[in-house]
């Protein structure tokens, strides 16, 4: 390892940069991807740097192949990571269902563009629903973290290594175009060094002739053993649930209004919570950091917490995905609006003001 | 004499079997071939040091079967994970061990780029002409005419296509180091197909390049046979259009591993110059 990338450090990065070397400095020495527009200089990134610290880079024939090199590689005990956009995580689905089920730790990168199909490449957050709810047949979850600046697109990565080991269940960072390709001034945290990585008694090393074979698996054709081995999943599914959900409230404290958004979405709704508040509106600005795990509870924190929100509204980068779990949530307790752009198109601060401004009004009414 | 003392045992499960009792139908030659694999890891010492990757169909549960570390793949994506795991271990030896449906239909691309790349690792390849464990449908290397459940008619090359001979194209490519095709009907096809086998691990030990090994194999039950039957419709059918053989050799080429061969070969095209 070099001496530079061992130390913290202040740099201007692309977001998609800054989620390679943070996979770098997170101990991760195994990549393989597939090129697609706009998460590709992941994988430059990672051909340019893997070599120099003895780590494994390798260009697959496919999306398909990728994530089956990472489930090999995974399962083999390293800490692995597989970068992609929209179609291309579509292809990865078989995949990690096998890696839930085998319950093999990887990073999985979505750096989302619009679609469905071939769609566009412009910024969205339309996979959503892929991520939380269907990554691949079967019953399982993945842990997504969403981050909203290119810093969280270092600190998550960071985040989404340990979390993923730890809990042996494949993690996503659902990034968007938007963050993949845009410039930040960052810190580096300093790298991880192999001694600082979890152990993995489990992985297939070889027996060494002294103990008795480990086995990478999904297959369970007994009915009954399958459910089992499905039920203690989940019991590790409530412990995710329970310690790893995460969001952040912006001006929340007082506000009538919340707008509940994620990623880069929730930079623009930032920008238009202030311009509320400006405007004499009392506005906030709820931001899952963790997908699945749902951060219901922040959302249940301001139900309770003295009764000041009188409605949300969700803005995201799709025709509607992320507010059924905040109407889940919600339970019809208040009104959950969503205003929504798709197909690539990132909505302005205006446009969210507008939406603020005009259901603000609204609630004033119906008070 | 005392028989405990002049007794010596002459033949045994190898140790690169456990002694779960095989999964497989009568006059099956699965149980062959992967005696076979671990008799050639036994022997050369390797089976410690081995992570096998077993496909999707009848061998699907082979990871019970093989006394070393084992990982189960998507179908058809055994080189892919064989791959990563090589690359995670490249002091370990690492096998695939597949069916003609999974590495020659829904894998075929993951076969055919794992071979490209050199991959160091050895492929078994077995070859029966059809789906066995989904119930005998027709698959990339069904003969033209044959029955099976999806070509009840016969299969019929001009709506079908043809059977691809998969260690023929893949004896194409710079990356392979050995590329063969062996048979187990007989006992001395079998002893063949042991040296062929040990000979492709021996490669992988010495960082030779990628190899495939191709085992004409029987299924008595999908092909609607009795055992000896089986034997016979290989010798009738199977291998005369699959004839056993060396396809690619780069040792016997003169090489030592497949990068040397391929320099050469750039050089007899006149690329280099």
């Amino acid at each position: 390892m070099t001496e530079t990338l061992r130390r913290p450090e202040k740099v201007l990065m692309k977001g998609n940069e800054a989620l390679a070397e943070a996979a770098l400095r997170a101990g991760c020495r195994c990549f393989f991807g597939y090129p697609i527009t706009p998460q590709t200089e992941v994988a430059a990134y990672m051909a340019k740097r893997m070599p120099k610290v003895g780590g494994v880079y390798l260009q697959a024939e496919s999306e398909i192949a990728a994530i089956n090199m990472i489930y090999g590689a995974s399962a083999a005990g390293a800490r692995v990571l597989t970068s992609s956009s929209s179609p291309g995580i579509s292809l990865k689905s078989e995949g990690i269902s096998y890696l839930a089920g085998a319950d093999l730790p990887a990073v999985i990168i979505n750096v989302q563009r619009g679609g469905p199909g071939l769609g566009g490449i412009q910024p969205s957050q339309a996979d959503y629903w892929q991520a939380t709810r269907a990554m691949g047949h079967g019953d399982f979850q993945v842990i997504v973290f969403a981050p909203s600046t290119v810093q969280e697109m270092c600190d998550l990565v960071r985040d989404a290594f340990e979390v993923s080991d730890k809990y042996r269940v494949p993690t996503m960072i659902l990034a968007d175009g938007l963050l993949g390709q845009m410039m930040e001034p960052i810190v580096l945290p300093e790298a991880l060094d192999e001694d600082d990585l979890p152990e993995k008694p489990w992985a297939l090393t070889g027996t060494g002739g002294v103990r008795a074979p480990h086995v990478a698996n999904s297959l369970c054709l007994v009915a009954e053993d399958l459910e089992r081995i499905n039920r203690a999943r989940f019991a590790r599914y409530e412990d995710i649930k329970r310690d790893e959900a995460r969001a952040e409230q912006y001006r929340c404290d007082d506000a009538e209004l919340v707008v509940v958004a994620f990623g880069a979405c929730a930079r623009v709704v930032k920008s238009a919570v202030d311009a509320a508040r400006e405007a004499g509106i009392a506005a906030g600005l709820l931001r899952p950091v963790t997908l699945w795990p749902w951060p219901g509870a922040a959302i249940e924190g301001l139900l309770d917490g003295g009764g000041v929100v009188r409605r949300f509204l969700t803005v995201e980068m799709s025709m509607g995905q992320m507010v059924d779990d905040v109407r889940l949530t919600v339970n019809g307790r208040l009104p959950v609006d969503f205003f929504g752009r798709s197909g690539g198109i990132v909505p302005t601060p205006a446009e969210v003001l507008e939406q603020i401004e005009e259901l603000a009004v609204t609630g004033g009414d119906a008070a | 004499m005392n028989p405990s003392t002049t007794s010596r045992v002459i033949f045994q499960r190898p140790r690169g079997l456990t002694d779960a009792p095989f999964s497989y139908c009568p006059g099956c030659t699965h149980g062959i071939v992967h005696r076979l694999v671990a008799e050639s890891l036994d022997e050369l010492g390797l089976t410690d040091t081995t992570i096998g990757v077993v496909p999707v169909g009848c061998s699907v549960t082979a990871y019970n079967f093989f006394n070393c570390d084992m990982a189960q793949a998507a179908h058809g994506r055994a080189p892919a994970v064989a791959t990563g795991i090589k690359r995670v271990h490249p002091h370990a030896t690492v096998f695939s061990y597949q069916g003609d449906g999974d590495l020659a239909a829904i894998g075929t691309a993951e076969t055919v780029h794992a071979a490209a790349r050199g991959e160091r690792i050895t492929v078994i390849f077995i070859n029966n002409a059809i789906y066995g464990m989904t119930g005998g449908q027709m698959a990339p290397t069904s003969l033209p005419e044959q029955i099976t459940q999806t070509s009840p008619y016969g299969r019929d090359p001009q709506t079908a296509g043809y059977p691809l001979r998969v260690t023929e194209m893949l004896s194409t490519l710079d990356g392979v180091a050995l590329a063969q095709r062996v048979s187990v009907d007989t006992p001395r096809n079998i002893r063949a197909a042991k040296r062929a086998i040990k000979r492709a691990f021996e490669y992988q030990r010495d960082d030779r390049g990628y190899t495939l090994t191709e085992v004409l194999s029987t299924c008595p039950t999908n092909w609607g046979l009795n055992p000896t039957e089986a034997i016979a419709w290989l010798q009738e059918n199977l291998a005369p259009y699959y004839p056993p053989g060396v396809y690619r050799d780069i040792v016997a080429d003169g090489f030592q591993n497949v990068a040397e061969a391929a320099a050469a070969k750039r050089e007899r095209l006149g690329e280099t110059k």
